[in-house]
């Protein structure tokens, strides 16, 4: 068996450029890396078949001159299932693309609200400078409200006002 | 017996799936068909778990091709109980689905494509438990991963098209990992047979043997959630209605669990990768649950606890000792309902509050007591309160850590007993301020749409909902039709439900809880009150699990016997 240089070229060059599209913000790049990242693992599974160019099962004869049939019935489910996905990938790129007019990757604004949150110890926060949502539960300022109306026919426990 | 049970649990829900399909005009026969269906899966699997306890593991193989060659089922303990367990919550959650939907109509959940792909995801999730060979369990994981991503999208609602594109991707990326490493492996091996590669990977070249663990590893560990692969789980799990939630939280990592608890112990015995393990596990807990106190929201807090519990199972099996693996197994178990009744429950108390901000929820404890002590148990649960199973599985890892004795174990130990008092935290945070204090502190009633409207483009879903077009126009700077909707594009994962017409949340909040919502959850509480009374013979049953694992033998005879025969 002669080692071929051409099939691990090839499976290292899909990866690279496989990952380096999926690392991008834009959703068609990202389904773009991903079939090449399927396709060199399918080269990958097919590299483990033997010597290549051999056919796999061919009339009767020695099991030398084939190649082994089962890294390609492999592929040919993982080629199925790949295709699948990428049809779905697809109606999610365009039903983003219909909802938002941008098919990019958001950012998580609920981890960007928990990471700003300063460390400072939460009595010396000023209520009213934080988001309405990280207001303290019970205090009078995120009711939106004037704090005397309030005073009267609120029952509000000592210290709920500083949590 | 096992010929004729073993493939059911994945042919029956596939089956009923394409019956389901037939019948999706008809939404009364397609409740009656999933319902019926996974209830003959559920005693199937109840019986499997009598026949493998006596027996001991048995391998059927499918479509009469001789082992090495074919399609291979094995039944042994483990995967019998984890069976049993999905099944048990499946049905829970259909149920509660069923209850969800009879009481929105077809708002929520589209009937006619939730019915066929739940069913799918129960399929692939049998096959996962189920699978011989390492092709099959790949398959297995594509069968309910794909239906998974359906159901996350559900409806295909800006917030949900969000999580899910962060899910599938990192989904997809674990699958190719998972496939080069199965493609490398029989290029080592020449087999993808479970039994037959533990026989021929122990002959291996060590740094061949550690290559292969580790990509396995990765690939399972994305799944399972582990430390340093865990961020895109509560990114996406928030989004998805709350059955989904749910189902995802307690099944789909578990899988990833028990694959990792396979292939650690019948494939690559030798335990290279076992401080590895450890250490993420520690990440995982630690990690996790400082995410779970950090959090506001009650369902990405319990996606929190999610992945920090998860630590616990891989500190089991990073143990290696039949006790670790044991109290991993019973984890397992105990983790599956007590996370998916926790969700349900957020469902639940999203429907009765308006929101799952526990910023702007209170006094549900008044409201509803039947809800709060539906909270109340599971979450006590959760922490590992004695006398509940949580306790009892995190005692039994502990007293396996402590068993174990080195340095690395009794870290874990103590990393253990600090997630499950800061578990206790996070539960009790949500516990007094969305159900104890009282309803008068907080602006969920009446002052919502002012809070609302003074929360304005960062407001998030539910019942602040409610002032969506009022509040819009006055806000600080006028918006285009487009960057509003960019704007929900991207808003906030807890917006689980953006596009909701206005007003509905507020209404929602006033209307009686659907009873058959209600009783599914309870019947998944009382099931894992339950478990604390199985606790004694379940303990037993992952004990004698555990013991095969280690020994490995009889799941190996089982499928080479099957070969001989």
């Amino acid at each position: 068996m002669t080692p071929t240089i051409v099939l691990p070229v090839m499976i290292g060059g899909l990866y690279a450029a496989g990952v380096y599209l999926l690392l991008d913000r834009s959703l068609t790049r990202v389904l773009l890396g991903f079939v090449l990242l399927g396709n060199a693992t399918n080269l990958l599974v097919l590299s483990a078949g033997g010597p290549s160019g051999l056919a796999p099962i061919l009339g009767y004869g020695d099991p030398e001159g084939f190649n082994d049939p089962l890294p390609q019935a492999l592929i040919l489910t993982a080629i199925v299932i790949t295709f699948g996905v990428s049809a779905f990938v697809l109606a999610i790129i365009h039903r983003s693309w219909r909802l938002a007019r941008n098919e990019a990757v958001g950012t998580d604004e609920e981890d960007r609200r928990v990471a700003a949150r300063r460390a400072t110890d939460a009595d010396e926060l000023d209520p009213d400078d934080l988001d309405p949502q990280d207001r303290a539960a019970g205090h009078a300022d995120s009711l939106a409200a004037d704090p005397e109306d309030l005073a009267d026919d609120v029952d509000v426990p000592a210290g709920s006002g500083t949590r | 017996m096992i010929e004729v049970l073993a493939p059911l649990p994945v042919l029956l829900p596939l089956l009923g799936a394409a019956g389901a399909l037939l019948v999706s005009g008809h939404p009364t026969y397609q409740r009656t068909l999933s319902t019926v269906v996974l209830a003959v899966v559920l005693a199937v699997s109840v019986t499997l778990l009598f026949l493998a306890d006596g027996e001991g593991a048995s391998a059927v193989s499918v479509g009469g091709w001789p082992v090495p060659l074919g399609i291979v089922l094995v039944v042994d303990r483990l995967s019998a109980l984890m069976l049993v367990v999905a099944s048990t919550v499946a049905l829970g959650v259909l149920v509660f689905a069923v209850g969800q939907g009879a009481a929105d109509g077809s708002e929520e959940t589209p009937l006619s494509i939730f019915h066929p792909t739940f069913l799918v995801l129960v399929a692939g999730v049998g096959n996962a438990f189920l699978a011989g060979d390492l092709f099959n369990l790949y398959v297995g994981f594509e069968i309910l991963l794909m239906a998974s991503y359906v159901l996350l999208t559900l409806g295909g609602t800006a917030a949900r098209i969000r999580g899910g594109v962060t899910y599938v991707i990192v989904s997809l990326t674990s699958s190719l990992v998972f496939l080069a490493g199965i493609g490398l492996v029989y290029a080592a091996t020449g087999t993808v047979n479970m039994a037959q590669l533990a026989v021929r990977l122990g002959e291996l070249p060590e740094g061949t043997q550690v290559l292969l663990q580790s990509m396995l590893l990765i690939a399972f560990g994305i799944k399972a959630a582990v430390f340093p692969l865990s961020a895109w789980l509560p990114d996406s799990y928030p989004t998805a209605p709350a059955p989904v939630t749910a189902v995802f939280a307690g099944l789909l990592t578990k899988v990833g669990v028990y694959a990792i608890i396979r292939t650690q112990t019948l494939l690559f015995p030798g335990g290279a990768l076992d401080d590895v393990l450890m250490w993420a596990a520690l990440a995982t807990m630690l990690v996790g649950i400082l995410g779970a106190v950090a959090q506001s929201d009650l369902r990405r807090m319990l996606s929190f606890t999610l992945v920090s519990h998860i630590g616990y199972m891989v500190f089991g099996i990073a143990l290696g000792t039949a006790a670790g693996l044991a109290g991993a197994v019973f984890y397992v178990a105990h983790h599956i309902a007590i996370q998916t009744t926790l969700f349900l429950v957020a469902g639940l108390v999203e429907r009765q509050g308006g929101t799952t901000s526990v910023n702007r929820l209170g006094g549900l404890a008044r409201r509803s007591p039947l809800l709060a002590v539906l909270f109340f148990v599971p979450a006590m649960n959760l922490a590992g309160i004695p006398p509940l199973s949580g306790f009892i599985g995190k005692l039994g890892l502990l007293q396996a850590g402590v068993a174990d004795g080195s340095p690395a174990a009794l870290t874990l130990v103590a990393g253990g007993v600090v997630t499950s008092l800061l578990t206790l935290l996070a539960v009790a945070r949500v516990w007094t301020r969305a159900f104890w204090r009282s309803p008068n502190q907080s602006p969920a009633d009446d002052t919502a749409a002012a809070a609302a409207a003074d929360a304005g483009p960062q407001r998030a879903g539910g019942a602040d909902g409610a002032d969506d077009d009022g509040a819009a126009p006055s806000g600080d700077r006028p918006r285009t039709a487009l960057q509003d909707a960019w704007r929900r594009h991207t808003a906030v994962a807890t917006a689980s439900e953006p596009d909701l017409p206005p007003a509905a949340g507020a209404v929602r909040a006033l209307r009686p809880l659907p009873r058959t919502m209600v009783g599914a959850t309870a019947a998944l509480v009382a099931l894992t009150v339950a478990l604390t009374g199985l606790a004694g013979p379940l303990y037993g049953l992952a004990d004698r699990a555990s013991v095969d694992l280690v020994e490995r033998t009889p799941y190996v005879a089982s499928v080479l016997d099957e070969g001989d025969g």
